[in-house]
């Protein structure tokens, strides 16, 4: 029997996923007036950012909401836990977007330091997780949720990468000090972005699968079943 | 915004001496549920009798304050009580359909109220079946006993029997406390279909249910109404501690 419920659960999955398609265009707007040098892109991000932070009140009232009036047990309590938790960190990557315009708005006033094109790169592996993660979320796919997390490691490396070559241009002209650590957290804001979409990754996987794979926290609780520890998986 | 359908001003209500109800103030919404909740005793079912009369039948019942059913009192003088059941029709806590076939339950109201052309009652019969969500299991055993039906099947057949008369507003009083989870569910479902064309007033002691499909509850304790308000906000940020107390299950 479809239930009354089931459509307020799909609603709040509808604002997930609008919330989601908003980041993503602030994460795109964002690189696009650092990398293109686009003063126009500014603006968009900040009024975004107002509708993100909103979208963050709503859906908490609307999670709020359904638990006092339906009292959800098992798949129907992790998705509305997955959905306050998915909420937060929505809200948090768009305001890592909001981090960089910020820095990008520096760097228009001062001479190029050179084109990266790490940073693009970054930017289509973040926007790809944070979509991907939120679809594998409200989908219940955990086979995307999963490749998005292998995803994060590629991130990571570019990062790294960016470091390397920050420190060298830092080292060799100091003038060039301010612009780098500009683009050194950048890169960092980039990675923070992959990382909430990870943690939405881990999340969906909760839902689905009752399963925390946060902090590998499924493989600790093998040790400690091979150990003979009690272990209860309830 | 719908409009307000019943409003209920200073309403008493004596029992002989004792009084059950105490200067209640109510507003129900057209096309909304509204669920009353409360211990036993708190006056709950006797204000939801007080919406169609139903307290007339008790001896020695006194009634004050007002009770407006679009505008007008239905305690003053003249009202046709009668004609006011029809507007306001009843689902009890126990399913009642008369030991008649399940077509002469639905068809009952109808002739009482005089009807006689018989393609006419057929056609409300099937109409208010489709609308307690029975027509399509029972369609083609109209002439059964209504008494050899399951209960949540007869209690859905006693929400058809009132559908027949086209009435405006439907109060139930626990109307699911003798059903099991899943004929519950049904019944909450048919009522949150019901309510896109009538109003809806529930009593009931099960407060999760009152969360679930209402969209207006009030708290009554001891006669008095301790709030009420949108069910929303009553069951996440309740002003008296006595609702939050009772909703979260540390009363008495």
């Amino acid at each position: 029997m479809e239930r009354h419920f089931d459509e307020q659960l799909q609603g709040l999955k509808n604002h997930l996923m609008k919330m989601s398609a908003l980041a993503e265009v602030m994460i795109a707007d964002a690189v696009k007036t650092v990398v293109e040098r686009d003063a126009a892109a500014v603006s968009p991000v900040y009024e975004r950012e107002e509708i993100v932070n909103q979208m963050e009140i709503e859906i908490d009232e609307i999670c709020l909401t359904l638990i006092a009036l339906h009292q959800p047990t098992a798949g129907d309590l992790r998705f509305i836990m997955g959905a306050v938790k998915t909420n937060a960190e929505l809200e948090r990557l768009a305001d890592e977007a909001v981090n960089i315009v910020q820095k990008a708005e520096h760097l228009l006033n001062v001479p190029q330091l050179k084109p990266f094109s790490l940073i693009p790169e970054m930017a289509t592996i973040a926007r790809g997780m944070v979509r991907d993660s939120l679809r594998a979320f409200v989908n219940r796919n955990v086979d995307l949720a999963r490749e998005v997390l292998l995803r994060d490691d590629r991130l990571d490396d570019l990062k790294a990468k960016m470091s390397v070559k920050l420190t060298a241009y830092m080292s060799e002209d100091p003038g060039s000090v301010p612009r780098a650590l500009d683009l050194l957290l950048i890169s960092r804001y980039l990675e923070r972005i992959g990382d909430h979409a990870t943690n939405i990754s881990e999340i969906a996987i909760f839902v689905v699968e009752g399963l925390d794979v946060r902090h590998h926290a499924d493989q600790k609780r093998f040790v400690n079943r091979t150990n003979g520890h009690a272990d209860n998986l309830a | 915004m719908s409009s307000t359908v019943i409003s209920i001003q200073n309403l008493d209500l004596f029992y002989g001496a004792f009084q059950a109800l105490k200067q209640v103030p109510m507003t129900v919404r057209g096309r909304h549920i509204t669920a009353l909740i409360g211990p036993s005793g708190c006056g709950k079912s006797t204000l939801l009798r007080t919406i169609n009369r139903m307290n007339d039948l008790i001896p020695g019942v006194r009634v004050t304050g007002s009770i407006l059913l679009d505008g007008k009192d239905i305690y003053a003088a003249g009202t046709d009580v009668c004609a006011l059941r029809k507007r306001v029709g009843m689902v009890f806590q126990r399913p009642n359909p008369f030991p008649l076939s399940i077509y002469d339950n639905v068809a009952f109201g109808l002739r009482v109220a005089g009807m006689s052309d018989r393609c006419r009652i057929e056609s409300v019969v099937e109409h208010s079946l489709k609308g307690a969500w029975l027509w399509d299991m029972l369609k083609d055993k109209l002439d059964h006993p209504a008494l050899g039906l399951p209960l949540d099947q007869q209690q859905r057949l006693c929400v058809a029997r009132l559908l027949a008369v086209e009435p405006e507003v439907i109060l139930m009083d626990e109307p699911c406390s003798a059903l099991d989870p899943i004929s519950t569910a049904k019944i909450e479902e048919l009522m949150l279909e019901l309510k896109k064309k009538y109003t809806i007033v529930i009593v009931t002691h099960n407060m999760q249910q009152a969360a679930r499909i209402s969209d207006y509850s009030g708290y009554m304790l001891l006669g008095d109404m301790i709030e009420f308000g949108e069910t929303a906000s009553i069951f996440t940020t309740p002003k008296d501690k006595r609702t939050q107390d009772y909703i979260s299950g540390r009363y008495g």
